[in-house]
């Protein structure tokens, strides 16, 4: 039999080894599933896990996929440690990107000042719709979790409706699509010839300011506080309902600047298929990060891989789409599973002294 | 060990990570005996009865049960065999029925045909009334109690476990719960008492076996002891206990008017009505039975739930409107009831700790920004001061045994030089030597000046440090009084809520 | 009338899915623990019924093969959260993403298939009375198991000894371990439980009620039964009579443009969820009440100290 016993004190070393653990197993775990399905596990493995870092070009798109996944992975994070669950940040990064890509859908006009007027718009977008469950929240005790992953369902379905109707391209044969973006309406690109854009550096930005609030910032304290015992938060003298809306409105807000970003970024339209699930991968970002910045930033790029590695074995190796999906999933789950391993140890019941009766 | 004793411990030890909790245990108990098992806090009473219930398994020695071999793996095993056990912390369902929760906690065999009528005719025969279909959630602590002997009762059993029954109890209750054991005891079941409390034990024992750090180190008839005796017993050295200091009182500090609350916990207590006022100087004590109203009352002195404004002053302003920050910036500190989830947060480092209450008054916080340095030598500081032990203040909080974070919350607050202190049980889980400690800093900060509310539900502590007193019962507070005018029985009568009955009778008397 | 009694069967077979679900996870609630993975599990329960069912040609292994799917599935959550003591909302969310997953993967082949509708259950001479025959007495089976599981699980909540002690266990699990239950056990049994019954509602979408395979088929439902249960206040009764509202908003939103209003198919589809929302606002709003209903322990963990 074996037995937990819990720790003392949280071992520090093992809370940084475990994502490390976890991103092993999963690889473990899929090296099986590709056997089951009949491909060469070691060639998969590689594809997916490898090549993508030997390429320039792909590294780039690494970036593409990683800036999305960070910036809405540090604004959840702090709910996630507040105990404020966010789960329907595809929906902000949806309205973000509507809100953002607005002005440029109806109208190609140019000048500086659109792309931060773009982002600013994505941003209020975002936090608006993350602005309903907060509302409900504090006014009507409504759970978080069904309000925010109700809303996503619903922000796609109007992103669809939108670019089947008023934002659908005038010359564009009534493709449910909007316009192309002009030049002035687009990120600038950070490596020339690839597709990699300056949100990337925003999302790094982010990540410094999320570090210092943690770390320095009473709000950081407040939330990690809200998290582990709302009862002592309230004796510190903090008040619960902030901390909810705070919590929503940043990580609406990044995501819905993320939305802005991909469809000012790489996609450079809107179109009904705009939102691809980085609303909910980057939930596993967040926890493969351990809800810290340094982790999320590596957490993005691993999460990103899987995207990238992905799509390359589906190509060369014919395997289905969804495989990412599942390695995204058993990442989870292993980081979940090997948790236990920080705040407990694990005991063999049959090393207890000699002469036990039990 | 006789032949005919109903249960024998020989050699039982039981080892956590880091402490043993007992050490070579070895008593018996006779049938139809009331056996006390005592001892301090910690001293291992309640790791050795949940061994005899089996709730968790020795590691080394053995017990025998009518002379033969027992070693149960579960406490049903214990049920069947006739032991019961009545827990310090009960063990039941607030959403659910007293029938119900009697059933939950009888072996299925042994539930009979009728429950309900069962638990009637067994309350009645024991004077313990009780209706089978009323919720546990609104039952009084001292009729949840009795529950829990019922439940015990109707599988008859041999020998019957107590775990400290009467610090939930007003005297009047204990009266009855004592008579209910002896009627026990002269049917033959042998009870096993656990308690630190000396006069009880005498009162009630015929035998007592001593605990302290995990060991048996006497055996007695508490009958035939002292209570100096004994206490040196459970002690193991004699020390002078804190006296009453009398000196001048100073201005009113903290007044409350008619402060009324509603509660937002389905089971909680509503506060009603409540006035008092502590003067600069004075120790004020709020006793009373757990569960009346206590926590809701703290709740709002320190601000977590507002009321209206005038109904609580600090130094002359209305506060009821203003959270604790704002509180604590006019000088007033707290220590509430629960330490780890409340006091302090389990999972932070005692410095991360020293943040969430101390951040004002210690200038940790500037324009939203944290100055760590200073949380970490004003940690520093209560550790030395107040003789916290532990390894360092990057140690999280539920690392503390439960009287050194006692001791480090106590500390935060009484470092930060309030002028109304608001604390609630301040030593319990400290040993005796820490809670004269606790005591005397009290008594000290009084004569300097401040005032102190202490909310316990020891009324030895409250009779020992404080100035003026009140009970308090379902969340209505007494008349407040000097310590030590009134009887002890006046003091029970108003834990058990019937302080309107006696402002009858004094009204009443001179007509 | 007809078309009266058309709609209302559409609003049942419109709804059996949410009552399995949703009375699968009330089990699991009562028991204290919180699921939220219940999408992940419908939607492996609806590939495994379809492919099985396409396969095999038989319902009876299909129907079974999901349940068994619903509960590996949630077996995975329970290792997870009773034996190693994660998080139950990560958990779950990881369940959610990693079933959606899975489903996808598996379904890869059968995209497009079709299964053979499965027969009405023709109950002599009930069937054949107007109005009352078609409305009660014209479904398939898994409709009448549903309604069974219903009852069968109030009764077995209320009046059975284990209903008893599991509802114990997710008031107080610290008191139920202390009179000597073992809260692990009941609580891994409920878990299997409620994934079996998140399969068998996944098998009826897929097998019956389209009966195709769709990726992400599910599309909420699994959701929409978590919400289901706090608007039943953990009650099974109340619990289908809101699996069978929210089956009259699907329906609803079919038939309206059938009716003649000029409105976009979006709006439409946004009906179901817009309605949860506004359902869990009116449930929870007052806070004393919400709490009364709610297993006291649900969602927290527990771990035996001693």
């Amino acid at each position: 039999m074996i037995r937990l016993e819990p720790r003392k004190e949280m071992s520090k070393n093992l809370l940084y080894l475990t994502p490390v653990i976890a991103v092993a197993l999963t690889i473990i775990f899929g090296g099986v599933m590709f056997l089951i399905l009949g491909k060469n596990p070691v060639r998969a493995i590689t594809i997916i896990f490898v090549t993508p870092l030997t390429d320039l070009f792909t590294i780039s798109e690494i970036i593409v996929k990683a800036t999305p996944l960070i910036l809405i992975g540090i604004g959840l994070s702090f709910g996630f440690r507040a105990g404020v669950w966010n789960i329907g940040a595809e929906g902000q990064f949806t309205i973000g990107a509507l809100v953002g890509g607005a002005l440029p859908a109806l109208y190609p006009v140019e000048g500086f000042w659109i792309l931060p007027v773009m982002c600013l718009a994505g941003i209020i977008g975002g936090m608006a719709w993350a602005a309903i469950p907060a509302f409900l929240r504090t006014k009507f005790n409504a759970n978080e979790i069904l309000v925010t992953l109700m809303l996503t369902y619903v922000a796609v379905l109007l992103l669809s409706v939108l670019v089947h109707g008023p934002l659908k391209d005038p010359a564009g044969l009534n493709f449910p699509e909007s316009r192309l973006f002009n030049e002035s309406a687009t990120l600038p690109i950070l490596i020339p010839g690839t597709r990699a854009h300056v949100g990337f550096l925003i999302a790094i930005l982010a990540l410094i300011v999320a570090w210092m609030l943690l770390t320095r910032h009473i709000f950081g304290y407040q939330v990690k506080v809200m998290g582990q015992s709302p009862k002592a938060a309230s004796f510190g003298g903090f008040i619960q309902n902030k901390v909810v809306w705070l919590c929503l409105m940043i990580s609406g807000g990044l995501a819905g600047l993320a939305g802005t970003f991909e469809a000012a970024g790489p996609v450079g339209q809107l179109v009904p298929a705009l939102p691809v699930g980085y609303g909910f991968t980057a939930i596993i970002v967040a926890f493969l990060g351990r809800l810290t910045p340094i982790g999320i930033l590596f957490a993005g790029f691993v999460m990103a891989l899987t995207y990238i590695g992905g799509e390359a074995a589906q190509i060369e190796m014919n395997l289905p789409s969804a495989v990412t999906g599942v390695f995204q999933g058993m990442f989870l789950f292993s980081l979940l599973g090997i948790d236990v391993l920080a705040g407990f140890r694990i005991c063999l019941a049959g090393r207890r002294p000699a002469g036990a009766t039990g | 060990m006789t032949d005919k004793s109903l249960l024998d411990l020989s050699g039982v030890t039981k080892r956590f990570p880091g402490v043993v909790a007992n050490d070579d245990v070895t008593f018996s108990i006779l049938p139809g005996e009331v056996h006390a098992l005592f001892g301090e806090n910690g001293a291992g009473k309640s790791t050795l009865v949940k061994i005899i219930y089996g709730v968790q398994r020795p590691d080394k020695g053995e017990m025998r049960f009518d002379g033969k071999p027992y070693a149960p793996a579960k406490p049903s095993e214990a049920r069947a065999m006739g032991i019961g056990m009545v827990f310090q912390h009960f063990s039941l369902f607030e959403a659910l029925t007293v029938a119900d929760n009697v059933a939950l906690g009888m072996n299925k065999e042994a539930i009979g045909s009728n429950l309900d009528e069962q638990i009637v005719e067994v309350s009645k025969a024991y004077g313990l009334t009780l209706d089978p279909a009323r919720y546990i959630g609104s039952l009084s602590v001292g009729e949840r109690q009795r529950v829990e002997i019922i439940r015990c009762l109707l599988q008859k059993p041999r020998l019957l476990i107590m775990d400290e029954p009467t610090s939930v109890l007003t005297p009047q209750e204990v009266e009855i719960l004592f008579q209910t054991l002896r009627q026990l005891s002269s049917e033959g079941c042998s009870i096993l008492y656990i308690s630190h409390k000396l006069e009880e034990i005498r009162e009630l024992c015929e035998k007592a076996t001593v605990l302290r750090g995990g060991k048996v180190v006497a055996t007695c008839d508490p009958r035939e002891e002292t209570a100096k005796s004994l206490a040196e017993m459970m002690i193991g050295t004699t020390f002078k206990f804190a006296e009453r200091q009398v000196h001048e009182l100073g201005k009113d500090r903290l007044v409350v008017n008619n402060l009324t609350s509603v509660s937002h916990d389905p089971f909680g207590v509503d506060i009603c009505d409540v006035s008092f006022r502590v003067r600069s100087g004075e120790i004020f004590g709020i006793g009373g039975v757990a569960g009346n109203g206590q926590v809701e009352l703290m709740e709002t002195l320190i601000g977590e739930i507002t009321t209206v404004a005038d109904s609580i002053c600090l130094d002359g302003e209305a506060i009821g409107t203003m959270g604790p920050t704002a509180r604590r910036e006019r000088g007033m500190c707290s220590v509430p009831e629960e330490r780890l989830g409340h006091g302090a947060v389990s999972d932070m480092s005692l410095w991360e700790n020293t943040i969430l209450s101390a951040r004002t008054r210690k200038s940790m916080e500037k324009r939203g920004f944290l100055d760590l340095q200073i949380a970490q030598d004003f940690a520093g500081q209560v550790v030395s001061k107040f003789n916290v032990k532990t390894a360092g203040i990057d140690n999280t909080a539920k690392s503390l045994s439960g009287g050194n974070l006692q001791k480090f919350i106590v500390g935060r607050e009484i470092l930060q030089a309030p002028t109304v202190l608001l604390i609630m049980q301040p030593t319990w889980g400290v040993d005796a030597a820490a809670a004269a400690d606790i005591h005397r800093t009290l008594q000290d900060m009084a004569a300097d000046g401040a005032a102190i509310l202490v909310i316990s539900q020891d009324l030895e502590e409250l009779m020992a440090i404080s100035t003026n007193f009140a009970v308090i019962a379902e969340g209505r507070l007494s008349e407040p009084k000097p310590t030590g005018s009134q009887t002890i029985e006046e003091i029970g009568l108003l834990m058990g809520g019937v302080y309107d009955r006696l402002g009858d009778a004094d009204e009443g008397a001179p007509a | 009338m007809d078309l009266l009694v058309l709609v209302l069967q559409g609003v049942i077979i419109a709804a059996t899915p949410l009552v399995f679900a949703a009375i699968g996870e009330l089990v699991v609630e009562k028991s204290g623990v919180l699921n939220l993975g219940v999408e992940g599990m419908m939607i492996m329960g609806a590939i495994a019924g379809f492919s099985v069912t396409l396969e095999t040609g038989s319902y009876i292994l299909g129907i079974a093969s999901a349940a068994l799917v619903g509960a590996l599935s949630a077996s995975l959550f329970g290792l997870l959260t009773q034996i190693l003591l994660s998080n139950q909302v990560a958990t779950g969310l990881a369940l959610t993403i990693f079933g959606l997953g899975l489903a996808a993967l598996w379904g890869q082949g059968y995209s497009g298939e079709s299964t053979q509708a499965l027969g009405k259950v023709h109950i002599f001479l009930f069937s054949d009375i107007p109005i009352i025959g078609p409305l009660f007495f014209s479904y398939d089976p898994l409709i009448y198991l549903s309604v069974a599981l219903v009852i069968g699980v109030s009764w077995f909540l209320n009046k059975t000894r284990l209903g008893l002690i599991l509802r114990s266990i997710g008031e107080n699990h610290d008191s139920a371990h202390a009179i000597g239950y073992s809260v692990v056990a009941v609580r891994m049994a409920a878990i299997l439980f409620g994934g079996a019954c998140a399969g068998l509602g996944g098998a009826y979408l897929s097998i019956i009620q389209t009966p195709l395979w769709v990726e992400g088929m599910t599309a909420g439902r699994g959701w929409i039964a978590l919400a289901i249960v706090v608007f039943a206040a953990w009650r099974p009764g109340r619990a289908l009579v809101g699996a069978y509202l929210f089956g009259g908003v699907t329906v609803i939103q079919l038939h309206v443009q059938g009716l003649g209003f000029e409105i976009e198919a979006q709006y439409m589809s946004m009906l179901p969820y817009l309605v949860t929302i506004i359902v869990l606002v009116v449930i929870s709003h007052n806070k004393t009440r919400a709490a009364l209903h709610a297993p006291a322990c649900l969602g927290k963990p527990f771990f035996a100290s001693s």
